[in-house]
């Protein structure tokens, strides 16, 4: 068997804009003095003149972002998650999410696996902030294959982008030839027993824990899900009917993130247990980030600990 | 300018206090003051200075104004309607549930603005993006941004204003509404930004300061932006708040509060007055 690849989501985004930008002249990108560790500095290195620094003012890039737009560019805006989706909270929702502008952020540096700057800067509570503003698409990439594919896809399509990724190198799990759809669940496992739902880097972890399970003669259906708004309801809706407990797994907070979600359409349409793995309301910690996962309890072990929690309760 | 040009600026700006003081009046809320204050450079721009279309809105290389003290959304419909973006008469449905005319602007709902506002401090970094697109594509359009005196307190202004200047925006033109009073008072008793030229000045702008209710010197001092390059400028335009109207002109208690109707008849009184006045 061949060596796993594993790569950062944020390197994927860096080349996939510099890809982006070569076939589309209209592609800005703007940054807040994090180029080098957002890798919009990739972008930058080939089209100096479509990459505008703003310094470390957050608040002014998106609104400039949005400013932007509205004379027919498509651009992305760069930090950490952060600084993105938490300091620039207000300026996002009522200055690009509220106008509905094609403003495509790009956050990096989400969850726990930040590592070693530590709670400061690890941010899990960006998905649940961007879920409250009406219309804004949230994409949360589980390999550097889909990373891609979201950028491309967040390009062509017309309106508010959150785009999360990560700094730690995560291993790849789709394959070249993947085709990404805005709001669609991937199956990457068939099953009747549960189904794990997960995304972002949690995906790689939720498909060792069905190796676990299945270990254990237990069946578990595997989605992916990578965009959390919209939520692809229908592939939620399926999972609970056809397998009846769910387990969530995402490195972001239990609330409102990934969990939050299936659980609202699962408790109003095939009410069945929903458990979730993610940072239980907790700040993080210092730490090299692969270790912080486990100290954190997202990792395979745990999710299959879950599982057979949820099974019990069916 | 030509006294003629005046004069009708002159009854237009008075036309469009009226339509302040009847949206505010139906709504039974809103911002009179500030709405009074901004009306005659809004006038100005509008009827003047900046290339629009009613009949094209979205035209693309218009010239864009980002009201971003969005509170006086008042001001900016009376003067889009007096304009023909839409008709004056809706100016009563104002923040009324069904209306196309929010209580803060909406780009997506009112023909002929150009970017949702209301959130204090944001619309100068909003601005500052369409002069840096215009800079970007090649287009020479121009965009104007109308902030608060009071505005200024926000810091994300200051992050905009360094910006603007950074990037070397000369098509960017900011106008302060120095009306001196905000929600809770006087500038100075709430947090003085004063002085305010000096800081436009030492944050790299042209600077001009003016009468925000002499046409000659708004004339001059646009005339000034425009001829200026490698900066983007700043007007610091002295006004009056609730300019126009007697009982609210320099009152605070006006910044947010509608007339009742005895004040109202009162205010559209003196309004036709003066009108009635400027066209005999």
């Amino acid at each position: 068997m061949s060596e796993v690849i594993k790569t950062a989501t944020r390197d994927a985004y860096g080349k996939a804009l510099a890809e982006l930008g070569a076939i589309n002249d209209k592609i800005l990108v703007l940054d807040a003095d994090l180029s080098a560790a957002t890798k919009t500095g990739v972008f930058k290195a080939a089209f100096p003149e479509r990459f505008i620094n703003v310094g470390i003012a957050e608040s002014n890039l998106m609104c400039v972002a949005g400013g932007l737009s509205t004379v027919g560019f498509t651009v992305f805006a760069s930090s950490f998650a952060m600084f993105a989706a938490g300091r620039a909270f207000e300026q996002v929702r009522n200055t690009i999410g509220y106008p509905g502008l094609n403003v495509k952020i790009g956050a990096t540096h989400a969850g726990i696996s930040v590592g070693e700057d530590g709670a400061s800067h690890q941010c899990c509570e960006d998905i649940g902030l961007m879920r409250t503003i009406p219309g804004m698409v949230i994409i949360n990439p589980a390999d550097d294959i889909e990373a891609r594919a979201a950028v491309f896809a967040a390009a062509e399509y017309v309106g508010p982008v959150y785009m999360r990724f990560g700094r730690l190198a995560v291993p790849r799990i789709n394959n070249e030839d993947y085709k990404f759809e805005i709001g669609k669940a991937v199956k990457l496992k068939d099953g009747d027993d549960l189904t794990i739902i997960a995304t972002g880097l949690m995906v790689s972890r939720a498909i060792e824990a069905s190796e676990i399970l299945s270990e254990a003669g237990i069946n578990a259906r595997v989605l992916n899900i990578h965009t959390i708004k919209p939520i692809d309801r229908e592939a939620v809706i399926a999972a609970a009917k056809e397998t009846g407990a769910i387990v969530t797994a995402e490195e972001h907070s239990i609330i409102g993130g990934l969990g939050a979600a299936v659980a609202e359409v699962v408790s109003e349409t095939v009410p069945v247990p929903v458990l979730r793995v993610g940072v239980n309301d907790t700040f993080g910690c210092s730490g090299p980030g692969a270790e912080l996962l486990d100290v954190f309890g997202l990792n395979a072990e745990n999710i299959a600990a879950r599982a057979k929690e949820a099974l019990k309760m069916k | 300018m030509d006294a003629n040009v005046i004069k009708q600026l002159k009854i237009t700006a008075c036309k469009v206090r009226i339509g302040i003081i009847e949206g505010v009046y139906n709504a039974k809320s809103g911002h009179p003051g500030g709405s009074l204050s901004a009306a005659d450079i809004l006038t100005y721009l509008y009827f003047y200075r900046m290339n629009i279309d009613p009949n094209n809105p979205a035209m693309q290389d218009r010239d864009r104004l980002v009201l971003s003290k969005g509170h006086i959304a008042p001001v900016l419909y009376s003067v889009l309607a007096h304009r023909g973006f839409f008709p004056v008469e809706s100016l009563k449905t104002l923040r009324k549930c069904d209306s196309f005319l929010q209580g803060h602007p909406s780009m997506k709902l009112t023909p002929g603005v150009d970017m949702s506002t209301g959130s204090l401090g944001q619309g100068l970094s909003v601005a500052a993006g369409m002069a840096l697109g215009a800079k970007l594509s090649g287009k020479s359009f121009k965009t104007y941004a109308i902030l608060g005196d009071g505005e200024i307190q926000e810091g994300q202004i200051w992050e905009a204003a360094m910006f603007a200047s950074a990037k070397g925006l000369d098509s960017l033109t900011a106008v302060v509404d120095n009306n001196n009073l905000q929600i809770d008072g006087t500038l100075t008793e709430v947090n003085s930004p004063y002085p305010i030229p000096e800081k436009f000045e030492a944050f790299g702008w042209n600077v001009v300061e003016i009468d925000a209710h002499d046409f000659e010197e708004i004339h001059a001092a646009f005339e000034n932006a425009a001829a200026c390059s490698g900066k983007p400028t700043a007007i610091i335009a002295k006004s009056v708040k609730g300019k126009g109207v007697s009982f609210m002109e320099n009152n605070y208690k006006w910044h947010g509060a509608a007339p009742n109707t005895e004040q109202y008849e009162t205010a559209m009184n003196e309004l036709k007055a003066a009108l009635a006045e400027l066209e005999a």
